[in-house]
């Protein structure tokens, strides 16, 4: 298996001829070739970007007095940062965030590791179709698995409302409760992709490992459990800082649904938020104010999961 | 647990992910009237001719201009941006240079900011420079993959063994030659890996298209079929455009996935393990 020999290699003490090259001018020549395409448009689109935004988040386009000439660009330090946490419809998206990642990332993570185990047990039958099966949502885009599912949330249209009906249930998908519906349809895209990079991860676990464990009369869940999860926790951090990175940026489903849905409004999460401030009322300094935050907030949180995931 | 349990535990979620799918099949050979009034899985009158030259016909094609803009972003921001990423993870593995680590610790951090948290200062930056509603304001972003140089650092490490370079530099081949004819050929299932993963990015793409584009004919399949979606509220009849073009944006998808298995699975062992 590829990973197994990527890794190996990678951790292997290099003998000379194998040691990276420093020095001599072709080769320094070379590195520039080689990285400069890449580190040039990284300015370009990630680098400058990000620093732009930073800049507009310091200033307020303020029309002059009497409303003649235009709007002018005043210098307000941190005041879009205040405003926007300030602002009620905000702080109510990231409400909306917490609740819709404390329901997501626990199932979607957990149903991946639980199908990844159950694929890797040894009991599971026909294991290359029920990885395809459960991987192929993923291959869907966004917007296309949100459309889907928004038919299949349709009273009228969708099978799912109307088998629920038959048996007495009368759900709303997009009332209220309109955060488990797009967490629904998250999971559905989600699950079967991290719970191929988990089985390939458990895959890789040496078999006398889980043989030993076996002739000492640990039992399947046991093994599971204490032996097999502990094992492919780098995976499981990595997936997690990825999942939670992914879910702060919130928006292509439930836009989706925006316009069908009463439980979602344009400033619904804060990605929709910053894209209302922006483009619904030209308020840029905002809009960049909040994309500020959100990325802090992923740097911040991918540092905390990382830290938490190497003390363990 | 037991074996049927386990196996009935599978089949359940393996109904749950493709009865979506199933019925956006049977949903795509209805008419509008049968697909309120017959079961979602069954099937109705075969109308699947009349939807398909209804997506055909509609807005002069530009459902099939829509398609062709998913290829070329995808297919070229992929081919292209692949190439950069390898180029880039191969001398990350194979040279040393002062600074080096703080330069990966950047690509990594490029792997972690937020696309959208780029997106809106670069449709601000595009708009200074005049190129917003253009082609290149959502084909240069996509070609940057910072997960792509990473994952090309990983497999280099692995695919690429220093003797074969150091071989080929004895036998006089320069630096760009012993890239381009040596390691290359070793890189190219790492190739075929990165660009799959690429390519799904750019495919998916939603907010960046959405920000930069207001002229239809240069829309992805994503924002073409979600403008189309917009109109279903004042004209019902748009949902069959909808249902039956999100099956035809799905179906070539899925067939490259089923085909090519071996190099995604790659990927995503190398990308989890490290």
């Amino acid at each position: 298996m590829t990973a197994t020999s990527a890794g190996t290699a990678a951790g292997r003490r290099v003998p000379a001829a194998d040691r990276p090259r420093r020095g001599r001018p072709a080769r320094r020549w070379a590195i520039l070739l080689f990285t400069a395409p890449f580190f040039t448009l990284f300015a370009a689109v990630v680098v400058a970007p990000l620093g732009y935004a930073l800049w507009l988040s310091l200033f307020r386009e303020q029309s002059s007095g009497l409303g003649f000439g235009g709007a002018e660009s005043v210098f307000t330090g941190v005041d879009n940062y205040l405003r926007t946490l300030a602002d009620e419809a905000f702080r109510h998206g990231f409400l909306v965030l917490t609740g819709y990642a404390a329901l997501y990332i626990p199932l979607m993570l957990g149903g991946a590791l639980v199908l990844a185990l159950l694929l890797d047990s040894g009991a599971a039958l026909l294991r290359r179709f029920f990885q395809l099966a459960l991987f192929l949502p993923h291959v869907v885009p966004g917007v296309i698995a949100g459309l889907i599912w928004l038919y299949l949330y349709l009273p009228g249209i969708s099978p799912i409302v109307a088998a629920l009906r038959d048996h007495g249930i009368h759900w709303d998908f997009l009332g209220d409760r309109v955060v488990s519906s797009v967490v629904n349809v998250t999971v559905w895209e989600w699950t079967g992709y991290n719970m191929i990079i988990y089985f390939a991860a458990l895959q890789a676990i040496p078999r006398e490992v889980l043989e030993a464990a076996t002739i000492d009369g640990a039992r399947g869940v046991d093994v599971a459990l204490r032996i097999k999860v502990p094992m492919i926790r780098g995976a499981l951090v990595t997936t997690l800082i990825f999942t939670v990175i992914g879910s702060l940026q919130l928006f292509n489903e439930p836009v989706v649904m925006d316009g069908v849905s009463d439980g979602i409004v344009s400033t619904w999460t804060p990605n929709m938020y910053a894209y209302a401030e922006a483009f619904g009322r030209n308020d840029y300094g905002q809009a960049a104010a909040a994309s500020i935050m959100l990325a802090v907030l992923a740097g911040l949180l991918s540092y905390v999961v990382t830290k938490w995931g190497n003390k363990k | 647990m037991s074996r049927p349990a386990v196996n009935a535990f599978l089949l359940v979620a393996a109904a749950y992910m493709l009865l979506p799918l199933t019925w956006l099949l049977f949903a795509a050979t209805k008419s509008l009237p049968d697909l309120y009034g017959t079961p979602g899985f069954a099937f109705a009158h075969l109308n699947l001719g009349a939807n398909l030259s209804a997506v055909a016909a509609e807005g002069d094609g530009v459902f099939f201009r829509w398609y062709l803009n998913s290829v070329l972003y995808a297919g070229l921001g992929a081919g292209l941006g692949g190439l950069i990423s390898v180029a880039c993870g191969y001398a990350f593995d194979k040279y040393d240079w002062p600074g080096k680590d703080q330069l990966f610790g950047l690509v990594l951090l490029g792997v972690l900011v937020p696309t959208t948290a780029t997106a809106l200062p670069l449709y601000l930056l595009a708009s200074k420079i005049g190129v917003v509603n253009t082609f290149w304001a959502v084909f240069v972003p996509s070609l940057v993959h910072p997960f792509g140089v990473y994952l090309a650092r990983v497999l280099s490490a692995g695919y690429v063994p220093g003797e074969v370079l150091e071989a080929a530099r004895s036998d006089g081949a320069d630096e760009l030659r012993t890239f381009r004819s040596v390691a290359l050929p070793m890189l190219l299932p790492a190739y075929v890996t990165i660009f799959l993963f690429q390519f799904t990015g750019i495919w998916n793409n939603f907010f960046l298209p959405l920000i930069m584009l207001s002229d239809q004919r240069l829309f992805p399949l994503s924002l073409g079929l979600y403008s189309w979606n917009t109109q279903v509220t004042a004209f019902p009849e748009y949902s069959t455009l909808v249902i039956t073009g999100s099956l035809l944006s799905v179906v070539p998808l899925l067939l490259v996935f089923v085909l090519l298995q071996r190099f995604w699975r790659a990927g995503m062992t190398a990308g989890s393990v490290k």
